[in-house]
């Protein structure tokens, strides 16, 4: 049984002007241990379907989903005591921003140890034993002596160390890193990587991977998601995504990457991802998409069989080689 | 946080020395001949008006008069009043209890009102209880307050006759003053009803003297509130599953009150501005009334030497607001 | 279609001066009691401007026949006098329409100099540093030393009570806030590249602090002269009221509360009416300016 299912989640943002689609019919499912990836630019809604999920979107958000079932119990249904029960114990999360997302007013020690308290009912003297042991396990060195520092004396490195910790106290089930290693520097962002790595594997976790970096999904997951615009335009394993990509959008990324660059010029994707006021209608990738036909301009793809990958396009690629096209035109 | 403290007091030196020049400055700004202008319509003689100009020393270069004034003020002498004949020191230090007395109780009411009324306004941000307060907050700090207390003393104790027009006490009760306080005194004194006889004098007061901070405050601790609760470390303890009570009253009131604490602290200036006329209406014994009175008197001394000592207060106590405001603020606290 | 070049979106909001205003006015409407606040504010404009003829009497014309009479839907009043009589037979729906000018004429008086005169000092602060930032910052921090009202009064007792002079000292009173505001906001500006660019193509010193910071520190200013608008009435009201302000017979409101004050048990109308002028006016500036701020300030635009 898959320990997160969820089918057909859609979120939207109440604004001055009108509704935004933020997520678009998006289902995810992972089994236990597994590590997910999911992959887009930034505006693509990724990060907002795993808050939807975590409970963590302001009041404007309206979630809706067929289905959102953790470990077989149901999210939506549940009430907000029973989800705190979940959510920050079996369910734990870091995010985009280490320095900002420690609380300026309280120690580590603090931090680190509120969830042990909350959810385990832990006494002062064993949080401490653990909080120490959790700093450890994360690399942070003379941790005893870290538990008694603020938020500001930690670097961006060191306080994404702390989240980390934070967030794998209670020993979750699963982890949701929202793009952890994007705010830091090129030398840390290895490090952080190999740590959840080594840390999923340590405790059997399953890891659900955030980010627009296409290297760091080379490296870590086994399983990929390719979000643009708030849909989810592909699902692959992750041999066959960097072989044979069946949707335009994911073959432009891949062929954006330097190290698969064929020509001396590194190609790009013209143009950005469409927001609230230029989304077009039809596919919603047809303004930037090399293959665009009047069709993908007027109606909206269906999603492709399971073994293109369940490409969100009218002409899912093979090989590079668009299916039903009207030119029989082939990639360069 | 030592160099903080030390860059506070070195700005606040200066600042005071500013102060002495202005209060100093006041008594020769006066149009026309000082001494003759604290006669008033009552005349003088020559030889009297060459004895009061020497007693003052306006007959010697200004300077001299300033170093003069300053060595004065480091004996503690900050002039005689010349209605009273008393020392203003101790004039001011008579009346200064009262004046303590309503400013702290309206400074006490109108944070336990306003501090969680502006919490809960944020918290249940665009609901109905948010809109009231918002407006009422409003509706405070547009307040002229001698209005307001001339309205409440038309219905409360005009037409239902629930307190007392003016003063601290009723003149039933008579004690020796142990702490200038009336609250404290009336228990102290052990006579029956007194304290609630000064309670009831003091209700309406401290409620017109409250009113502005109380809506600074409610309207301060509101979008402090709004600004904190979209911080990304909010996020982070929610996802923590910590319940919204621990959310909103630990970790978002805690940085909150930063710069709410800022905020109270630049009340005591409103407040003793607030007294001026509060006391005036209500006829209450203290420092913002005696000052009224005695601009009114002309008498100038004790104008220059109230307003130096208030200056004084205000700038003190803003010193401790901002120490309090560091010992809060990690960030401060915890620099080398 | 040639590779590489996608088909444009094209974002069809409008763009310009107009748009910018069109847009200000877009997030200024939105807040119903801004726009409340500002339609109060414009009728009072009017009727100072036109108070010759809208008023039925002449502000200080005495009827002896109808002292303290009350308004016209209590027994004993008259739609002679819509709102009653003062204590020497004064109509109050006249004094308090005439009453009207005083205020904004304080107003405009008081923002006006605080305004020029504190915009110099904090540009000249912000943008030299050095000495003369110290020498003036501590200069403001000497005025604030004291509570407003207080060196307001003491100012008065100086120069003599009369209307002009509580509005200078009002005017030297609220100074520090325009100065530190400036300041802060020049501040923040001179860190910008486009200032440097404007430097180091050698822009006069007079033109980069006037014409190319100045413009944009004006949104935390306009807020800013807003609320001090309704902070002055409220303090030469409270002048008046203590009799340090306009001096009777003028019509100003706070003066007009002062001459009530022993009638407030017999005759509640001379008391209520111009402390709820006063009120209004205060909460319908105060509505607008926090419209303005909410319209002006970025920082709480929603995205």
């Amino acid at each position: 049984m898959a320990l997160l299912d969820i089918r057909n989640l859609t979120v939207a943002f109440q604004t001055g002007n009108g509704m935004f689609t933020a997520v678009d019919r998006v289902s995810v499912s992972l089994s236990e241990g597994e590590v997910v990836s999911i992959v887009g630019e930034s505006g693509s809604g990724k990060s907002v379907a795993m808050l939807a999920m975590m409970g963590l979107l302001p009041w404007t958000a309206r979630v809706t989903a067929d289905r959102m079932e953790f470990d077989g119990k149901d999210l939506l249904a549940m009430g907000s005591g029973e989800k705190r029960r979940i959510i920050g114990r079996e369910i734990t999360m870091i995010f985009q921003e280490p320095m900002s997302s420690l609380n300026p007013c309280f120690t580590v020690g603090f931090q680190l140890t509120e969830a042990l308290k909350t959810h385990l009912r832990m006494g002062r003297k064993e949080r401490r034993e653990r909080a120490v042991e959790l700093l450890n396990q994360v690399g942070i060195p003379e941790p005893v002596k870290r538990l008694s520092v603020f938020p500001h004396q930690l670097s961006g490195g060191m306080s994404q160390r702390v989240m980390i910790a934070m967030a794998i106290a209670c020993n979750p089930r699963l982890l949701i890193a929202d793009e952890p290693t994007t705010a830091l520097d090129v030398t840390i962002q290895a490090q952080i990587l190999d740590l959840l790595l080594k840390l999923q594997q340590d405790n059997d976790m399953a890891l659900v991977l955030i980010t627009h970096d296409m290297g760091v999904v080379a490296e870590t997951a086994k399983r990929v998601m390719v979000h643009y615009a708030g849909q989810q335009v592909e699902h692959q394993e992750i041999g066959g995504l960097f072989a044979n990509p069946h949707h335009p959008y994911t073959a432009a990324l891949l062929a954006a990457l330097p190290e698969r660059a064929a020509s001396k010029k590194l190609p790009s994707i013209a143009g950005v991802v469409p927001g609230q006021f230029d989304r077009p209608t039809g596919c919603l990738f047809s303004p930037r998409c090399r293959f665009v036909t009047d069709l993908c301009r007027s109606s909206e793809p269906p999603p492709a069989p399971a073994e293109l990958g369940s490409a969100l396009c009218h002409y899912p690629l093979d090989d590079g080689v668009p299916l039903n096209h009207p030119d029989g035109k082939e990639a360069v | 946080m030592f160099i903080y403290v030390l860059k506070k007091i070195g700005v606040i030196i200066p600042t005071f020395l500013g102060v002495t020049l202005v209060a100093f400055i006041f008594i020769r700004l006066l149009p026309g001949d000082p001494v003759l202008l604290m006669a008033g319509e009552r005349g003088m003689t020559e030889e009297r008006h060459a004895r009061m100009m020497a007693e003052f020393g306006f007959d010697k270069p200004i300077l001299v008069q300033y170093g003069l004034y300053l060595n004065q003020l480091a004996h503690g002498d900050f002039g005689t009043s010349i209605i009273t004949r008393k020392p203003v020191l101790q004039e001011f230090m008579t009346l200064f209890p009262a004046t303590v007395e309503l400013s702290l109780c309206a400074i006490i009411l109108a944070v336990l009102l306003g501090l969680p009324a502006g919490m809960i306004a944020a918290v249940k941000r665009g609901s109905f209880f948010d809109h009231t307060v918002m407006t009422g907050a409003l509706t405070g700090y547009s307040m002229p307050i001698f209005w307001w207390g001339l309205l409440l003393i038309i219905f409360f104790s005009g037409i239902l006759g629930w307190t007392p027009v003016s003063g601290r006490i009723s003149l039933l009760y008579y004690f020796e003053p142990v702490t200038g306080l009336m609250l404290v005194d009336s228990l102290l004194s052990g006579q029956d009803g007194a304290f609630w006889s000064a309670i009831r004098h003091l209700i309406l007061p401290t409620v017109v003297l409250a009113t502005i901070p109380l809506a600074v405050i409610a309207r301060q601790t509101r979008s402090a509130m709004l600004e904190v609760l979209g911080e990304d470390y909010i996020r982070t303890a929610r996802a923590k599953g910590l319940s919204p009570i621990r959310v909103t009253g630990l970790h978002a009131l805690r940085n909150a009150l930063i710069p709410v604490i800022t905020v109270v602290g630049l009340q005591v200036g409103v407040l003793f501005a607030g007294a001026i006329l509060t006391e005036t209406i209500f006829s209450w014994p203290g420092i913002g009334k005696w000052m009224v009175d005695s601009i009114f008197r002309r008498d100038y001394p004790s104008v220059q030497g109230g307003l130096l000592l208030i200056a004084a207060i205000v700038m003190i106590v803003n010193l401790l607001v901002d120490l309090l405001y560091a010992l809060i603020n990690p960030r401060i606290r915890h620099t080398e | 279609m040639p590779d590489g070049v996608a088909q444009q979106v094209i974002d069809f909001r409008p763009v310009g001066r107009m748009a910018l205003m069109r847009e200000f006015w877009a997030y200024f409407s939105e807040n119903r009691g801004a726009v409340m606040g500002l339609c109060f504010f414009v009728a009072i404009i009017i009727i100072a401007l036109f108070a010759d003829f809208i008023a039925p009497h002449l502000p200080n014309e005495q009827y002896r026949e109808a002292f303290l009479r009350p308004p016209f839907w209590q027994d004993g009043g008259s739609l002679e006098f819509p709102l009653g009589t003062d204590a020497v037979g004064r109509d109050m729906l006249s004094r308090l329409i005439y009453g009207a000018r005083f205020s904004l004429f304080i107003g405009c008086v008081v923002v006006s100099i605080a305004l020029v005169v504190g915009v110099v000092l904090g540009l000249v602060a912000g943008f030299f540093r050095g000495r003369i930032d110290t020498a003036i910052m501590r200069l403001m921090d000497i005025i604030l030393a004291f509570p407003s009202l207080l060196l307001a009064l003491v100012l008065v007792a100086i120069l003599g009570p009369s209307l002009i002079n509580a509005m200078i000292a009002i005017a030297i009173v609220q100074q520090p806030h325009y100065v530190r505001l400036t300041r802060a906001a020049v501040m923040g500006e001179m860190s910008k590249d486009y200032v440097t660019a404007a430097r180091v193509i050698g822009v006069r010193r007079l033109r980069l602090m006037f014409v190319t910071i100045l413009p944009n520190c004006m949104a935390p200013l306009i807020v800013q002269a807003a609320l001090s608008f309704s902070t002055a009435i409220l303090d030469a009201a409270a002048l008046g009221f203590l009799g340090m302000g306009a001096q009777p017979p003028t019509p100003e409101w706070g003066t007009m509360l002062a001459e009530a004050r022993e009638f407030i048990l017999r005759a509640w109308w001379v008391v209520t009416l111009p402390g709820c002028a006063i009120l209004l006016t205060v909460l319908a500036i105060n509505l607008m300016g926090d419209g303005l701020r909410d319209a002006l300030d970025p920082k709480l635009k929603r995205s």
